[in-house]
């Protein structure tokens, strides 16, 4: 598997739905207590959203890092653009900013 | 080990000339979760610098991040970051 595959599928990850969630475990089973405070925002705010789990794909693991210039997990993405980690999900969680965002790409309700 | 490493970030950080720098080493609160057994360490950072005037959040998060590239992942597993503007910090 080369490294351009690799970004292929993480473009065709981001491209599957506007809220996505790469994340250490699942939502069920979140593997990390940062993912798992980044799960408990999105739903709280009601939203949809896709989640991969990058321990089930190394390879993504490594690649999405230089992807996104951004070096740890959870990465939170909108309509296919990094919004942050859990720092900044709570953040806007608390602000309100997150839900109107995610209101606007139509993943609540 | 903690005390080299609390130094060591530090020192790193001094690229982003901060004139507030509160680093927290909270490991102990995620001992025995998967990710303390890799050895890396769970902090906290509160920085105030100059330089993320004019930088979202997301930007100023990633100034940090390449600050302590060299330290990612195997002596940093996790970071929570605020990170201000010095007029933000007088609030």
């Amino acid at each position: 598997m080369s490294q351009t595959d690799t970004i292929e599928r993480i473009k065709t990850h981001l491209a599957a739905a506007p809220v996505v969630l790469f994340m250490k475990g699942t939502p069920d089973f979140p593997q990390c207590g940062f993912s798992a405070q980044t799960v408990a925002a999105l739903k709280q705010c009601g939203a949809q959203f896709a989640h991969i789990n990058i321990f089930e794909d190394p390879e993504l693991r490594e690649a999405i890092k230089g992807y996104s210039n951004w070096p740890t997990f959870p990465q939170l993405y909108v309509n296919g653009e990094l919004i942050g980690g859990c720092d900044i999900a709570l953040q806007m969680f608390h602000s309100g900013e997150l839900k109107t965002l995610l209101g606007e790409v139509g993943a609540v309700g | 080990m903690s005390a080299a490493r609390l130094k060591a970030i530090s020192e790193h950080l001094q690229a982003l000339a901060p004139s507030v720098l509160e680093l927290t080493d909270e490991s102990h609160l995620h001992a025995g979760h998967a990710g303390a057994a890799s050895g890396g360490g769970h902090f906290r950072l509160l920085i105030v610098s100059e330089q993320f005037r004019g930088l979202a959040v997301l930007a100023r998060h990633r100034r940090v991040y390449e600050s302590l590239a060299a330290m990612i992942p195997q002596e940093i597993h996790a970071l929570s970051i605020e990170a201000l503007t010095p007029e933000q910090a007088q609030r």
